[in-house]
């Protein structure tokens, strides 16, 4: 076996996360991003509420955290004190699709030089599993009990269809992490995210398609196929916008 | 002189005004201008450069004060979304080691209390401007004094306390502003300039002083990026863990003691052997300087205390006022809030009255005289 390194932007501890959770391999997908393009010392991050509320304890950069769905405007705030840093904010689908969805949206209008890394697993996940505003039609939630209706409940948000129509977006895609061939894909576009924002282009935003196995009462295993088979129907992966940008 | 968190922002605080190509108010001078814009002007030369807004009446004349001039100095105006992101990005910022404000009136300061809660959990220093109108609700544009309790009693949810300062004139609402950010940043706190609508819109004379020369605190603690030469820095209000967040809130706690003892103020006006004594602040106290006159030349003796922080209240000297008068009377543009306060410092060793006006509407000179003739009529009985 080769030795596996550990990136130098993620601490030691051991995390939180359930098995199969997607959290933990965006974590070190971001750390190993971060690594590579030497931006450990410049870095500032923005935790979100959730399930990863207290991610700032599993990076070793300068983060804060911020209210539900107010991390884009807290990395607003921090971007134009330190335009020459890297800012990211990482957010869930209700912190982002819900709640902070004028955050979201106003921060890609004005262009902030910001990058989000989006993580959509259509659930609430600490709250106890409730739906989210990106639960599939049908998708049964402890608040949709019946499955997901749109005659009751409306549908699904599209987060990265809907950004890429705004000017100040330059860079959006949707990945997915439901296997190794995947977290490499979401690796190169988190990687171009960033650079994008070391460029001063604009905003960027990378989708990620999640697994949540313990709110969607799956194993693991199921879940990634889940993910496959279901979530990437609705939410197809592809680059959104900024597909031309060289980086 | 203590370094600046930010390089960049320290060389700013050290450019001299007068230099900036601006056709900002220069140099010492007193000039006649609009309470709002006094404020905005205070805050630039306190060395505040970044400023958050979003329009709301009876403020307005700050933020578009903020967008003209707040970029010529170098610095950052954002019109934000909305309150609650303008709150969110004063969290940013300073919590960056900027020095940061936001500015709103009361609806708007009222989207602005979680944000505001999270700023007293995270320990950061912020200037939040209360230009109030009278609610609930929608309420209206004209002035009041209606967001006591808010400012002083907590406002979000949580155990904490933000200083809050009430200026009286266009000249202290220049003075608290510039030390509000000294306090802020002294303390790691969030610090509530309370004006209301009519101080806000009324022109005065306000002495700008040449070069403000502010409070430079190291923030060791900010979000600035590692730069690989200390350890992480991690700004938060959560601690899932009771024992963990308990001594986070004992520390507050602590550093609130330690605030009451130090920076109370207050103004007492001719309270030794007043016949009754006016409890008031900003334009209510105003009004009442001018009552006390007209009650001279009828022979009742009034004297007048002024808190200028509403927090940390002037407790001791208000129950002071037991050994001092025979009366006391709260008059506020509010349905009774500050009254509450002097109730409980005087702890029921003299009579507690309270006048005030609601909706928008002030009280007038002649109304809190017969009010002080009616209040000292029954007390003789």
């Amino acid at each position: 076996m080769p030795k596996r390194l550990h990136p130098n932007s993620l601490e030691r501890d051991t995390m939180h996360y359930c098995p199969g959770c997607s959290h933990g391999i965006a974590h070190r997908v971001i750390a190993e991003v971060i690594d590579e393009l030497g931006l450990e010392g410049s870095t500032i991050g923005i935790s979100p509420v959730g399930c990863s509320y207290n991610n700032y304890k599993y990076f070793t950069f300068d983060m804060l955290q911020a209210a539900h769905g107010r991390a884009p405007a807290v990395a607003t705030g921090v971007k134009r004190v330190h335009p020459d840093k890297t800012v990211f904010t990482y957010q869930g689908d209700g912190d982002l699709a819900a709640i902070g969805t004028a955050e979201i949206i106003h921060a890609a209008a004005r262009g902030e030089k910001i990058t989000t890394i989006f993580i959509n697993n259509a659930i609430y996940g600490m709250t106890s599993g409730q739906m989210a505003p990106t639960t599939l039609e049908g998708q049964v939630t402890t608040t949709s009990p019946l499955g997901r209706d749109h005659r009751l409940q409306g549908f699904p948000l599209k987060m990265s269809e809907i950004l890429a129509q705004i000017d100040g977006a330059v860079y959006i895609e949707r990945v997915s992490m439901h296997d190794v061939n995947h977290i490499l894909k979401a690796k190169r576009a988190i990687k171009k995210a960033f650079k994008v924002q070391m460029e001063g282009l604009g905003f960027s935003m990378i989708e990620v398609l999640s697994t949540c196995p313990t709110n969607w009462r799956m194993k693991p295993v199921d879940a990634s196929a889940w993910v496959r088979d279901t979530m990437m129907e609705y939410y197809k992966l592809g680059v959104y916008k900024g597909g031309e940008l060289e980086v | 002189m203590l370094k600046s968190a930010l390089p960049a922002e320290d060389a700013l605080l050290h450019v001299p005004i007068r230099q900036l190509k601006s056709r900002r108010l220069m140099m010492s001078e007193k000039v006649l201008i609009k309470g709002n814009e006094a404020i905005g002007e205070a805050a630039i030369r306190a060395g505040c450069r970044h400023y958050f807004g979003y329009p709301i009446t009876p403020q307005n004349e700050l933020t578009n004060y903020m967008s003209q001039y707040m970029p010529e100095a170098g610095g950052v105006f954002i019109q934000a979304e909305s309150e609650i992101a303008a709150i969110n990005m004063v969290y940013g910022a300073a919590g960056a080691g900027a020095r940061a404000m936001t500015s709103s009136s009361s609806p708007g300061i009222s989207l602005k209390q979680e944000g505001i809660s999270y700023i007293a959990g995270a320990e950061i220093p912020a200037v939040v401007v209360n230009v109030m109108r009278c609610g609930p609700g929608l309420g209206g544009i004209m002035p009041a004094q209606s967001d006591y309790f808010q400012a002083v009693k907590g406002g979000g949810h949580g155990d904490y306390r933000n200083i809050a300062l009430a200026p009286c004139n266009g000249q202290e609402l220049y003075e608290l502003t510039v030390k509000a950010f000294d306090l802020a940043d002294k303390y790691r706190m969030l610090v509530m300039v309370m004006a209301d609508g009519a101080l806000g819109q009324m022109m005065e004379n306000v002495e700008f002083r040449d070069k403000e020369e502010p409070l430079l605190v190291e923030k060791p603690w900010a979000a600035t990026g590692t730069g690989m030469k200390r350890k992480k820095n991690s700004i938060t209000s959560v601690y899932i863990n009771p024992d963990e967040l308990e001594v986070v809130n004992d520390r507050l706690q602590a550093k609130y003691r330690e605030i009451e003892k130090q920076e109370v103020m207050y103004e007492e006006t001719d309270c030794d052997g007043a016949d009754i004594v006016i409890c008031a602040y900003g334009l209510a106290a105003r009004i009442t300087r001018n009552v006390m006159k007209s009650a001279a030349a009828e022979g009742i003796k009034v004297g007048l205390l002024r808190p200028i922080t509403l927090w940390p209240f002037p407790k001791e000297a208000v129950g002071a006022l037991a050994d001092k008068t025979k009366v006391v009377m709260s008059v506020e543009l509010s349905a009774g809030q500050m009254v509450e306060d002097v109730q409980l410092a005087i702890n029921g060793r003299i009579p507690v009255y309270f006048h005030g006006k609601t909706g928008g509407n002030l009280p007038s000179q002649k109304e809190i005289l017969d009010k002080i003739k009616e209040v000292l009529g029954k007390e003789k009985k």
